[in-house]
């Protein structure tokens, strides 16, 4: 072996090292500011931490458009989904009197919320982008009471860092990080364009994250759980969302 | 001006040189390490993201101008093709099964990738002299004859002359420099439009396209023309001697100007 080559394998193996170990800090680094998703292993684990840990670093505290009145969309589509269950129909059929949210976890106080006791709370209306991650999108009026002000009711523990809702639905659940939990356009819908929020828009009760695309507004939500760590949850990867091929992070 | 000039070679290359068709160590590179490199991941990314495009178009073969669009509002254009949603009508009996999931995936990590490399490109290109070296046109090119001559043996299929095997010509160059600075960019722009949570933090680069569905339509035929560069820039490679010019593009060699294009010949 020439000097050349020696030479150039040394450089080469030292800066193998320091390409490993950079991408080993900057984890480190990630992990601690809470960049990382819950579906970040795997073979599309990076660009979907890419994704994820660029919202968090640049867009964070930025607020989805908001457009006028005359802007609502004359027919917002109602999607196709699954005929709704037993315990949705007997619910449907007592005018949504004993639809409870149920709200558990690392919380001071859990407990179950009627449909009333959610109106009672400060009322808040959006008008907003529904986009679907297909391609088509609608703009609504959406009225609800936003998130952080039911997670203040509760009381969230200081450690916690994401809220997991679920779906009357046993196979529609997701989660979002408190960041965006607790940001002023994340609501829980009741109402849309000055009514009640219609079944085929998930009514009696929709979360709305108008920051990411429609998956991540669940519909008829009955539970939520605050915790600070994902892996409890299904298969770990945040939401059923990942365990059927689809990202967890939804802002793009 | 490379290694071989100032680094003594060692002895083993001057067998090699004496065995070898070409003088490697007197023939500089036909395109640089930066230049090999950065082609091919571009063009693998660009392959995957035209797949995951692809697929993700299929569940919505739809388009639309302005903000909003679905399928109870009157279209700007169809694809005649079916779809992976039972909810679109096509016209066909069928719905193709769902592949979003894994489309959105690659998509998003071949656009880093694709972005990342690009990035590379551009400021090595800058300050290495890339750009005015080989893609801007030279002084005696910039005038509408020249350009009117370089369309003229261009429609007339005339076969490149043995310089253009080390340096592009006048419609190369233009191409090349609009498939960098306008097409890429439009497309990188179109995506970011369609996102969300890019959307609050930059509004503006979706009001400024008119809308999210006309952000997707450009970003449908900005696509659309990225295909057509690819597809004549192919034939074109073909056309000009494809061994030599794919052998060029990976291993950096090429005939020496002074040799006869014989491949190409």
């Amino acid at each position: 072996m020439s000097d050349l080559s020696r030479r150039k394998l040394i450089k080469g193996g030292l800066a193998a090292a320091a390409g490993v170990a950079g991408v080993g800090v900057a984890a480190t680094i990630a992990k601690s500011y809470g960049l990382i998703p819950p579906d970040h292993g795997g073979l599309w684990g990076a660009g979907e931490t890419l994704n994820y840990a660029s919202y968090k670093l640049l867009t964070r505290h930025s607020m989805a458009r908001e457009f006028a009145r005359r802007e609502i969309s004359k027919r917002p589509l109602e999607n196709e989904m699954a005929p709704p269950n037993d315990a949705f129909q007997k619910l449907q059929a007592g005018g949504f009197a004993d639809w409870r949210l149920t709200i558990d976890g690392m919380v001071a106080r859990p407990g179950a919320f009627s449909l009333d006791q959610l109106k009672g709370y400060p009322s808040r209306s959006q008008i907003t982008q529904l986009a679907c991650e297909e391609g088509w999108s609608y703009v609504a009026e959406w009225t609800g009471v936003p998130l952080s002000h039911v997670l203040e009711v509760v009381g969230v523990q200081p450690e916690a860092k994401y809220v997991v809702y679920f779906s009357i639905d046993p196979y529609w659940w997701d989660s979002i990080d408190m960041g965006d939990a607790l940001h002023p356009q994340t609501y829980l819908a009741y109402g849309m364009n000055g009514g009640e929020l219609s079944v085929g828009n998930g009514g009696p009760l929709r979360m709305r994250v108008p920051r990411q695309l429609g998956y991540k507004s669940v519909k008829f939500v009955t539970h939520l759980t605050v915790t600070d760590d994902l892996k409890k949850f299904g298969k770990g990867l945040g939401s059923a969302s990942p365990e059927g091929g689809y990202a967890w992070y939804a802002g793009i | 001006m490379g290694n071989s000039a100032s680094v003594p070679a060692p002895p083993e290359a001057f067998v090699l040189s004496a065995t070898a068709d070409v003088p490697a160590a007197s023939v500089p590179s036909r395109h640089s390490l930066l230049v090999r490199v950065t082609h091919w991941v571009t063009a693998v990314c660009f392959v995957a993201l035209l797949i995951s495009g692809s697929e993700i178009v299929i569940s919505h073969p739809r388009f639309y101008w302005g903000e909003n669009g679905s399928v109870l509002t009157p279209v700007l254009f169809k694809l005649p093709i079916p779809s992976s949603r039972s909810l679109v009508p096509t016209g066909y009996g069928y719905v193709l099964p769902d592949q979003n999931g894994w489309s959105r995936y690659l998509h998003f990590q071949s656009a880093w990738i694709a972005v990342f490399t690009g990035l590379l490109y551009v400021i090595v290109g800058l300050l290495s002299g890339h750009f005015v070296k080989n893609l801007i046109p030279g002084r005696a090119d910039r005038s509408g004859r020249a350009l009117w001559k370089a369309c003229g043996s261009h429609l007339r299929f005339e076969r490149p002359g043995e310089e253009e095997a080390w340096s592009y010509n006048l419609l190369q160059r233009l191409s090349y420099l609009f498939v960098i600075f306008v097409l890429f960019p439009l497309v990188i722009w179109t995506g970011l439009a369609m996102s969300p949570a890019f959307t609050a933090a930059v509004p503006a680069s979706v009001t400024l396209l008119g809308g999210r569905q006309s952000a997707r339509t450009i970003h449908f035929f900005v696509s659309v023309a990225l295909v057509l560069f690819l597809v004549v820039h192919v034939g074109m490679v073909w056309f000009a001697g494809f061994r030599c010019r794919m052998r060029a593009m990976i291993t950096g060699r090429a005939d020496p100007p002074t040799v006869t294009d014989m491949e190409g010949a």
